[in-house]
């Protein structure tokens, strides 16, 4: 099946009205309608980076319960081994995670842990600073993505983020990301997004003003791009798909939401390669057990139907799933039945391509620096190894020197 | 000299009117400067506005409230935050002297504070009110280590002698006084250690109330003097600390200046003699030739650009229906500036972060939303430039309104060009 076999759509029920859609009667080629399709077909292969926003504590995800000092250095916040879902003798999910858990049993979630970088960084805002532009030894104005998007000259479909401000993460020195958010405010009836178009033409400005009118550019393009993904349903695949997360008040800023975005751009053929994703809330001082598995309830309950269908469908096939935060927790809990700002913490890829199982050295809860878990893998091999399978990127050019080892994870 | 002086009306407040800017332009620049920065004239707009009572919390002494004593509270709480929302926007638009409200806006973000963790408009108000009355910036420190939104919002009342929580100590240090790299891990520690045994009380909004018991009276260390600190003596010592009126300075030249180009060292040193008073230290900032050199590096806030739109429109929130005001703060939220509700303790993001696809869809949105309440006249382009306080269009932005004969339209693409949201 090539590529453009695999980029036929049928018309969604409905919306056969629905303007340039129309034409060409059954199958029509989405890139093509955009505008977007190029001579050579880009990779079909694509990353999905889902950030966990406030300090993700590790220990509660992937559970050591064997461990005594586990046991022990985490009274009332410990989970005890017949609650965990068991990976094996040593380790096991947060019982929040039973769909994680069935992508754990066909081998389509790898774990990595103790991932980190030499000499943490306990604030949030640097801490995540350092894992989105791949930089801990000092602060540089780019994210990884970004700077892949600078290298490769990418036009601003190819990293797309359906959270209301763009993160650090997809800007680059010269080129960004898009950023598409799908709720909100309607237009009155006098007014249209056609309007607003000759504002984003070039001028004699300065360079934030030259910004804010490739922002409205940026915006008019993206927005018909992702619209009209969202009118169109694959033509093949199997009809059990399984269905999309259910997007609930507060629509697309739900992490449900943002993937169910994604999905509808995948399987509509846009050639985005990056998307970003978000959910936050994970810094949790205090009554973390309560706090931290609604959070893992709503993860399990957006990724696991999202990854379930990237499985089904050809145009999911590609796609790659890393999810990470900007640190995990101090071993000891503290008084207030939560955990104060950590070092290493497990990061999650997933995916129909990826071979399931533990990755990494597993971290000592004995031999701690300062109370934290010491990093057995630094978080740059993870990002190198995804630049390299998925972006098909040479890792040292966006590592910043690092050289990195690649994982066996794809 | 009529550019300078809209430069800077337009950062040192939320965005003149055409009427203020003639105004000032009459009296010249460094008349405006002195006015702007002497904040004790009469304020008739302010005067009209006082600040809300709200009474109690709801929720102040009910330790175990049954579904229906939490349901009534939800209501009066959800109440009372929209009363606060409603009269901070209404006072800031229709504020005479805007340079205090702004400066008023810019501790908001500075102490970054979000009413989401603990839900309580009483004690968001509290804080708010300790800002507007303190007279320099030691005073103000001394007020929010001990300001109930703060501790809790940083967990301070779980900080004890027997289970210290960093939190607040941390970022006292990282991001309110000293700015990061210059403290330690073990300064954090230690910070934290002196601002253990405060707890707070939904039913006392003013301050945190202290427990002895579970103070750690001990001796600590933090940037090398060892002490008995306390949260008062610790804040009173780090505002003594070099890098704290550097880190303060920095600050302001971030969101009055710009947030691209660093405080050049020579304009920095003017605002540092004059610490701890910052409405001084915005003077020597605008009369310093580096200011006027940051033309057209800044771009306006969301709530900056939003509060100068009803400004220039003559909309005023006091008059919004329940359901208007809601549908504003909406959009304020959708374009990542809900006031009271920072994203986190680092505040609000600047610059290109706000010149997304995503902000500019909204932002067109709320534009066509105010033009339809403002209902304005047949403009020229000139004209709009005028209401705007613009200084000029790029031949893009007057060739694109030039064809719109539709008041409304040209009044929302004034509001979403480029001009207008770049400073």
């Amino acid at each position: 099946m090539d590529i453009y076999t695999r980029r036929k759509f049928l018309l969604a029920s409905g919306v056969a009205g629905a303007g340039a859609l129309a034409v060409g009667g059954g199958g029509l080629l989405l890139s093509e309608l955009l505008g977007t399709a190029s001579s050579t077909p880009e990779s079909s292969k694509k990353l999905v980076i889902v950030t966990l926003y406030g300090g993700n504590d590790g220990l509660s995800m992937v559970v050591p319960y064997a461990d005594a000092a586990y046991q022990s250095a985490r009274p009332g916040l410990a989970y005890a081994p017949e609650q965990v879902l068991h990976l094996d003798d040593s380790y096991g999910l947060n019982p929040k995670l039973p769909g994680l858990k069935r992508l754990w049993d066909s081998k389509r979630l790898a774990i990595v842990q103790a991932v980190g970088y030499p000499k943490p960084d306990r604030s949030h805002f640097r801490s995540m600073d350092i894992w989105q532009t791949a930089s801990p030894d000092k602060p540089i104005g780019r994210g990884w993505v970004g700077h892949w998007l600078d290298a490769t000259n990418a036009p601003v479909e190819a990293a797309v983020s359906f959270e209301p401000v763009l993160p650090p993460l997809l800007a680059g020195e010269t080129r960004s990301g898009a950023c598409v958010s799908m709720g909100g405010l309607k237009l009155p009836s006098w007014v249209g997004l056609n309007d607003l178009e000759p504002l984003g033409k070039r001028a004699l400005e300065s360079g934030l003003q030259a910004q804010a009118a490739n922002a409205i550019a940026d915006l008019i393009r993206a927005d018909r791009m992702v619209r009209q993904a969202s009118l169109v349903t694959p033509s093949e695949g199997p009809d059990d798909l399984p269905p999309l997360p259910a997007v609930g008040t507060g629509g697309e800023t739900t992490l449900a939401g943002q993937l169910t975005n994604v999905i509808h751009c995948i399987e509509a053929g846009v050639p985005t390669r990056v998307y970003s994703v978000s959910l936050g809330g994970f810094d949790t001082h205090a009554a973390e057990r309560v706090g931290q598995e609604r959070l893992f309830k709503q993860l399990d309950e957006s990724l696991t139907p999202f990854v379930e269908r990237l499985a089904k469908t050809a145009a999911g096939q590609h796609t790659t799933v890393l999810v990470y935060s900007e640190f995990g927790r101090r071993v000891a809990g503290n008084a207030a039945e939560g955990t104060d700002h950590g070092a290493a913490g497990p990061v999650l890829v997933l995916g129909p391509q990826v071979a399931g199982g533990l990755y990494g050295q597993p971290p000592s809860l004995t031999d701690l620096d300062d109370g934290d878990l010491r990093a057995t893998t630094d978080f740059r091999d993870v990002i190198g190894t995804l630049l390299s399978s998925v972006l098909e990127a040479d890792p040292a050019r966006f590592l910043n020197g690092y050289p990195h080892k690649q994982l066996p994870l794809l | 000299m009529a550019a300078s002086v809209a430069l800077l009306l337009r950062r040192a407040g939320f965005g003149p009117t055409s009427a203020e800017l003639s105004d000032a332009i009459g009296r010249g620049y460094s008349a405006t400067v002195s006015e702007l920065t002497t904040p004790t004239a009469r304020d008739p707009g302010a005067q009209s506005t006082p600040l809300p009572n709200l009474g109690i919390d709801p929720y102040n002494d009910l330790p175990n409230p049954t579904k229906e004593q939490r349901a009534a509270a939800d209501v009066k709480r959800g109440a009372d935050t929209e009363a606060l929302h409603r009269w901070w926007l209404d006072r800031v638009t229709v504020a005479n002297r805007q340079a205090v409200e702004k400066l008023v806006f810019f501790w908001h973000g500075h102490w970054a504070t979000s009413i989401r963790k603990f839900g309580s408009p009483q004690w968001m108000l509290a804080q708010h009110q300790k800002i507007r009355e303190s007279a320099d910036f030691g005073a103000m420190a001394r007020k929010m280590v001990t300001d109930p939104a703060l501790v809790y919002w940083l967990d301070g009342q779980l900080n004890s002698k027997d289970a210290p929580n960093e939190n607040l100590g941390r970022e006292l240090l990282e991001l309110f006084m000293l700015g990061i790299g210059n403290y330690t891990e073990s300064d954090v520690k230690a910070a934290g250690r002196a601002l253990t045994g405060w707890r707070v009380d939904l039913g006392v909004p003013q301050t945190a109330i202290f427990f002895r018991d579970s103070h750690d009276a001990a001796e600590k260390t933090v940037l090398g003097v060892t002490s008995k600190f306390t949260a008062t003596s610790l804040v009173d010592f780090l505002a003594t600390q070099p890098a704290c009126p550097r880190f303060i300075a920095s600050r302001l030249w971030f969101r009055y200046a710009s947030a691209e180009v660093p405080i050049p060292p020579v304009t920095q040193d003017r605002m540092i003699a004059a610490f701890p008073f910052p409405n001084l230290m915005l003077k020597a900032l605008f009369t310093d030739e580096a200011f006027q050199a940051t033309a057209g590096h800044l771009v306006k806030q969301p709530i900056e650009w939003f509060v100068g739109a009803l400004r220039q429109l003559g909309i005023r929130p006091a008059g919004f229906s329940s359901t208007v005001l809601q549908e504003m703060l909406f959009g304020l939220r959708s374009l990542g500036q809900m006031p009271f509700a920072p994203p986190s303790v680092g505040g609000w993001p600047s610059g290109a972060a706000w010149l997304t696809p995503a902000t500019a869809q909204v932002r067109f949105a709320l534009a066509a939303r105010l033009a339809e309440m403002a209902r304005p006249p047949k403009l020229t382009v000139e004209g709009l430039a005028d209401t705007l306080a613009v200084d000029t269009w790029t031949d893009r932005t007057y060739a694109a309104l030039k064809g719109v004969s539709e008041p409304r339209r040209m009044m929302t693409l004034g509001l979403v060009s480029p001009e207008y949201l770049v400073t």
